[in-house]
């Protein structure tokens, strides 16, 4: 996908049917660092990787809580996800003041999804540059949707977008058909063990990533530090059989924050 | 309750309209509804009258209605604004089933939303004027609300509107219990509504009973009741005050 005649305006098609600054606007969620998610039959986990500008600031603030019941994680233009998540908010206090019941987030997916759509209609707009990875619950149980720039949205057992998200993704396409009967325990440590394969050789640490959880009877929340930590722990110590690769005592050549090759030049925008 | 203020719709001067729109009487209106949780869900009750004022006018009026597939829906006071709510509540039963996800609005949201919209009216000074009783089932649970002309809304085990107020509650303060049997809580309500029928001028002897549960919405047949008349004292009532009227 390379500069053409087509690819000036979001309303000009392409001879072939395209719509170039659509497919440009998804480049930037995969510009962005990784963001995955993963459901159970009752429970959805959002995880995502910490990443900062330097190593003076601090990271971006990549997963949001929508409602009690709903969170979303991002990835690309974080201010494009942060107006976003605030629309979702949005939505979901206004329906829980008039029906006094949670937003069914099947539902909420649909309007984000019209949201986006507008934006690749219109000429004096431009699409949403970020993906959101939607999980909550609603009266069939739990679900994770990924909403993308496109407005088109899917549902999914598990999901990974964003920088490197094809490492995660092997992983949790060898693992998904567990996950429906997994245990709030083990989907968080699937989820763990995913971003671990993003950040592809480096010592996976609990402040590089962030979780959050939300199921039933338990309202979206993050978790803290301490307890990743004790997480990764159960399971760095131990050589790891299954996954093959990814070493455990990797040498700490690449420093903290690094993004690795070939995303030094990522815009400052897109984390 | 006086509803006096004008609503902004310009001045009355260059708009002879304005006052003309907003709910300042009812005309047509409907007496109590009286409903009880049950074992198995909710039975309300009521007659089939819309009284014009102190005649007893229309005979055939049905204030009960199925709302979606959970809930029930019945009113009392203008039935022009029954109707209306009706409308509002047909509308909002299309769109949810138009997002044919496997959701749907149970009584609760129903009830939630026509309180807002009850009491959106009332801050307008333009009242939808009616009592609603809204019953109904989802997901095993029973659930029986009301919502006021003023925008009060409540849950309870037991409701009643209008004279119902006075009448019945008594009554099913006393006789109620949980996990009625359907008999006994037809038996509960037809005596509530013995009561209302020979106490309140605008209730009639021909009534319905609905009865809601996880299967569904029924509406019964119109019926009337028994009613008692040979106290001795209604025999020869001119007795001792004869040609007095």
């Amino acid at each position: 996908m390379f500069r053409n005649q087509y690819d000036t305006d979001v309303t000009t098609w392409s001879p072939t049917g395209r719509l170039f600054q659509v497919e440009y606007a998804m480049e930037a969620v995969k510009q962005g660092s990784a963001a995955i998610g993963l459901r159970s039959s009752s429970h959805v986990v959002l995880a995502c990787v910490n990443k900062a500008q330097s190593e003076l600031s601090s990271h971006q603030k990549k997963i949001f809580k929508v409602d009690d019941h709903i969170g979303v994680a991002i990835a690309g233009l974080t201010a494009d996800g942060r107006v976003l998540s605030r629309y979702m908010r949005s939505e979901s206090i206004n329906h829980s003041f008039t029906y006094e019941s949670p937003l069914p987030v099947g539902r909420l997916v649909v309007h984000l999804a019209d949201k986006a759509q507008v934006c690749t209609q219109r000429s004096w707009k431009r699409p949403y540059g970020v993906g959101l990875l939607v999980g909550g619950l609603d009266e069939s149980g739990a679900h994770l949707y990924y909403n993308c720039p496109s407005g088109n949205y899917f549902e999914y057992q598990a999901f990974a977008i964003g920088s490197r998200s094809q490492a995660a993704k092997t992983y949790l396409e060898r693992r998904f058909e567990s996950f429906a009967d997994s245990s709030r325990e083990d989907l968080i440590k699937d989820a763990i063990l995913a971003v671990r394969e993003t950040l592809q050789g480096e010592t996976l640490k609990s402040s590089l990533c962030t979780v959050s959880v939300l199921g039933v009877g338990e309202p979206f929340h993050f978790l803290d530090q301490e307890a990743i930590q004790k997480m990764i722990d159960t399971f760095e110590k131990v050589p790891e059989e299954e996954e093959g690769d990814a070493e455990v005592a990797a040498p700490a050549e690449q420093g903290g924050g690094a993004d690795g090759l070939g995303d030094q030049d990522v815009a400052p925008m897109e984390m | 309750m006086t509803f006096t203020i004008p609503i902004d719709n310009g001045d009355s001067v260059k708009n002879a309209e304005a006052d003309s729109q907003r709910t300042l009487y009812p005309y047509v209106t409907g007496t109590s509804i009286v409903a009880i949780k049950y074992k198995d869900g909710v039975l309300m009750a009521s007659d089939m009258g819309g009284s014009y004022g102190s005649t007893l006018r229309y005979k055939n009026i049905e204030r009960m209605k199925a709302i979606g597939k959970h809930s029930l829906l019945g009113a009392s006071g203008e039935i022009s604004d029954f109707q209306e709510i009706l409308r509002y509540l047909d509308e909002l039963v299309l769109n949810d089933n138009m997002w044919d996800d496997g959701n749907s609005l149970g009584p609760k949201e129903v009830h939630n939303y026509l309180t807002r919209v009850m009491y959106n009216r009332r801050n307008k000074f333009n009242p939808l004027w009616n009592t609603l009783v809204l019953g109904g089932v989802k997901n095993g649970e029973s659930y029986l609300g009301m919502v006021s002309m003023i925008g009060v809304s409540f849950e309870d085990n037991h409701v009643a509107t209008g004279f119902g107020n006075h009448l019945a509650r008594p009554i099913l303060r006393d006789e109620w219990h949980a996990d009625l049997s359907f008999e006994d809580g037809v038996k509960l309500l037809e005596k509530c509504m013995r009561v209302l029928l020979y106490r309140d001028r605008s209730a009639i002897n021909k009534l319905q009973i609905a009865k809601i549960t996880e299967e569904g919405v029924t509406v019964s047949q119109p019926y009337s009741l028994n009613t008692f008349w040979e106290f001795k004292a209604f025999h020869n009532p001119t007795a001792g005050a004869e040609g007095s009227w």
